[in-house]
């Protein structure tokens, strides 16, 4: 298996990545934490108690949890780098509508990551939601995973990728074809 | 019936490629049955007690003839020789293997058929009434909207790993044919003053463990919002609803916990940001796939007594009674194919009668089919004047016991023969009963009976909502049976209640049985089983169906013949 600890999907490319997630163990205090030097994306409890000093920061990042809202960070999405949505486990699909505010709600413009449980056949649906940053899991191949943003060309609905479903994106003409008795009235 | 475009068909061929991948990859071990697991379920793939079993999507239960007699061949090539159809509308073929699974699916697409989403943490294949279209108490035909509501929820990338999975009703008429107070949002079309349409949606409804019919939350939704607002609703459930226990999963216990005002009142916030945007329903749209679901080019005829000519042919008779349904369309009728022949599953049909059933539909009612949940199948648009040779026909292949609506018209899941999650068998059961009130005379007599019967208290058997309930239980390692009364579905749902303590399998007829005799015994000239079970209460079925011991003796009738 090769070393991806570094290498992240952006866009549509594999990338070298330079950011670490701060991940605190469990019972550590988001407010006491050490915040490692350099480019840290750090959980939005932590965030929110050190703002002060975090913010002080050339490159800093905030992640949340699933279970988090996006909404806790209005007003200050431009100043970080990185905002990193965290899936704890694949099954796990509200980070999808996190990201959708995220966009859509709050109108964040700057990379949205992806971390955690990140699986090739996740990322067609997390590209639609507005992710563009992907940090697949290190024991799978992030080159195989690449695929995973290539799977449809078409999608019926509407989402934060592009905001018109099909019916306004196309002239969807019936095809009625074998259907002799359309418009046939009783 | 809607016909796929050019977009319909890629969508599904790449959905093809996807899943062959899949499967792939899961055989040569680069996935593990843990990730495979929920991609397999999002395109309806369980894994039975004996084997896989695919479930296959028949939107809002319609069907053309070349679908049906696709199933024929699926049922003989990849299956064994037959197929079920399911309360939710669907099919599913219980003895496929996965390595074959792909090619069920590229024949499918042949017919504009898939397996999407019919299972699995997101949104279930729409279901809807089987008279839509042909019934006189239709407001609008709902299925245009649940075609709408199918395309906008394939695939949808926001709500595929949803707390659980997630059902959708839409009724356009003024009966309540489609179950809606059970499912997770309900529809029924409703006008305003002003005379447009729009649907009331209701909430939270479903069964399982835990029963619960569904609550308002909108009066009137103008339908070019019908896409908006359930938006709305699942972007609150798929943020806000339970994840740490499966069996409090589902929107029914969001709503419980938070209150169905507050529920109501996330939803219409989430909803002003969404309101007016470019998913809002356009006229053109609209028109589009209306233009799929207009009436049929009917002739003009007079309205007929069918009987007239057979008049002392009592079989017929009983037949018209049970089987067949008005049309709004003088000269027409719609006619119900019994699926629940004495000695067969409920909602088994095989291969032959799906092919017999496909020339049926062409003959005699411009071959189209509908599914219902009750696991029978409709032919809609048939000529009064051919029912009598239908019926025939109909009656050589096993397709036309006269029971619609009655005691032998069970609903029943597969239960312990199939199921991995079965606490009993379900299906031995129901040959049990309908051998035991194999009379029809009797069963003519005692009039509608839902009796509907789940092996397990996941209640893929609505027995939560039969007038006789059955739910098979588990104690200490056997397999007992647990009855309610009561229940109902429709206009007027509700949940059954328990007489008291479980049965063992063969003292089940003998409960049916003494449960029918206190009916009897109580009955007003004008009342359903159901009636009198809901003025009574429980007290008066209970005390008599425990006074005296049952016999247990006996070997089951059908026991051992399904496994
Ligand atoms: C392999 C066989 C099957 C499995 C493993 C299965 C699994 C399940 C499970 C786990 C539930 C519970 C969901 C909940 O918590 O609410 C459920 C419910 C249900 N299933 Fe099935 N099922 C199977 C077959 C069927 C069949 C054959 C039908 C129709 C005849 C069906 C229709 C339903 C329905 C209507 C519900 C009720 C859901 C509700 O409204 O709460 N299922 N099933
Ligand atoms: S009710 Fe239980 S036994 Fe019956 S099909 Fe559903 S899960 Fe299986």
């Amino acid at each position: 298996m090769p070393d991806q600890t570094n290498r992240i999907i952006k866009g549509r490319e594999i990338v070298a990545d330079d950011w670490t997630v701060l991940r605190p163990a469990e019972g550590e205090d988001a407010a006491t934490i050490a915040v490692p030097d350099g480019k840290v994306i750090v959980p939005l409890a932590t965030w929110q108690a050190q703002k002060d000093t975090l913010s002080t920061r050339p490159a800093i990042g905030v992640w949340l949890a699933s279970s988090e809202r996006p909404e806790e960070l209005k007003g200050e999405l431009d100043k970080f780098a990185v905002v990193a949505v965290d899936f704890p486990k694949f099954t796990d699909g509200r980070g999808y509508s996190i990201a959708y505010n995220l966009r859509m709600r709050l109108a964040y413009t700057g990379e949205l990551r992806a971390i955690g449980d990140v699986l090739r056949d996740q990322l067609f649906q997390m590209k639609r939601c507005g992710f563009d940053a992907y940090a697949t899991r290190p024991d799978r191949s992030i080159e195989d995973a690449l695929k995973g943003l290539t799977v449809f060309s078409e999608t019926y609905q509407a989402s934060v990728d592009d905001q018109r479903p099909l019916f306004r994106r196309h002239a969807r003409v019936a095809t009625a074809a074998e259907h002799k008795d359309v418009g046939a009235g009783i | 019936m809607y016909q796929y475009d050019q977009y319909d068909h890629l969508i599904v061929r790449e959905r093809i490629a996807q899943y062959r991948d899949q499967v792939q990859r899961r055989i040569a071990g680069e996935l593990t049955e843990e990730e495979f697991l929920p991609l397999r379920l999002q395109n309806g793939l369980y894994m039975q007690r004996h084997a896989y079993m695919l479930r296959i999507a028949v939107p809002y239960g319609l069907l053309a003839s070349k679908q049906m007699r696709m199933f024929a061949h699926i049922a003989r090539k990849y299956d064994r020789g037959y197929g079920h159809f399911t309360t939710r509308q669907n099919i599913q073929f219980n003895w496929v293997e996965l390595e074959q699974t792909p090619d069920i699916l590229a024949d499918l697409a042949s017919v504009e058929m898939h397996a999407i989403q019919t299972s699995g943490n997101c949104i279930r294949n729409v279901t809807a009434d089987e008279f839509a279209g042909v019934a006189a108490d239709e407001i609008v035909d709902p299925r245009p909207y649940a075609e709408v509501l199918r395309q906008w929820s394939t695939f949808h990338p926001e709500f595929i790993a949803l707390p659980r999975k997630f059902k959708v009703a839409i009724n356009g008429a003024l009966e309540d044919r489609a179950a809606i107070a059970v499912h997770d949002i309900g529809l029924t079309a409703v006008k305003n003053e002003a005379g447009e349409i729009g649907f009331k949606v209701m909430v939270g409804g479903g069964m399982g463990r835990t029963p619960i019919l569904g609550s308002v939350i909108r009066e009137f939704l103008p339908r070019e919002h019908l896409l908006t607002y359930t938006e709305a609703i699942m972007r609150v459930y798929n943020q806000y609803g339970r994840r740490d226990n499966k069996y409090k999963a589902r929107i029914k216990i969001l709503l419980k916990a938070i209150g169905v005002e507050e529920f109501a009142r996330q939803v219409e916030e989430e909803w002003a940001d969404l309101k007016g945007n470019a998913e809002t329903l356009t006229l053109e749209e609209m028109e589009r796939i209306i233009a799929y679901f207009q009436p049929h080019a009917y002739a003009t005829l007079p309205a007929i007594d069918p009987l007239a000519d057979h008049a002392d042919n009592k079989a017929f008779a009983n037949w018209l009674k049970r089987n067949v349904k008005p049309h709004k369309v003088p000269g027409y009728a719609a006619v119900v194919l019994s699926l629940k022949k004495t000695g067969v599953p409920p909602g088994d049909a095989t291969a032959e009668q799906m092919d017999f059933m496909a020339d049926l539909a062409d003959r005699y009612s411009f071959g189209e089919l509908r599914v219902t949940h009750e696991q029978n199948i409709v032919l809609a648009d048939v000529e009064q004047r051919q029912l009598f040779q239908l019926w025939q026909e109909a009656k050589a292949h096993g397709l036309a016991t006269p029971n619609i609506g009655l005691l032998t018209d069970m609903i029943c899941c597969p239960g312990g023969d199939f199921c991995s999650l079965a606490n009993a068998k379900s299906i031995p059961i129901a040959a049990a009963i309908a051998e035991r009130f194999d009379h029809i005379d009797f069963l003519h007599d005692i009039g509608d009976l839902e009796l509907n019967m789940s092996g397990c208290i996941n209640a893929c058997g609505h027995h939560h909502v039969g007038h006789i309930g059955i739910l098979g239980v588990d104690k200490d390692g056997s397999e007992w049976y647990q009855v309610s009364i009561g229940g109902a579905q429709g206009n007027q749902s509700a949940i059954g209640k328990i007489i008291g303590p479980s049965f063992s399998a063969q003292q089940m007829p003998e409960v049916i049985d003494r449960l029918l005799q206190v009916y009897l015994r109580e009955r007003t000239p004008e009342e359903r089983f159901v009636d009198t079970a809901q003025r009574l209460g429980i007290a008066p079925f209970k005390e008599f169906v425990y006074a005296t011991p049952i016999e247990t003796a006996g070997r089951l009738v059908g026991e051992d013949e399904y496994a």
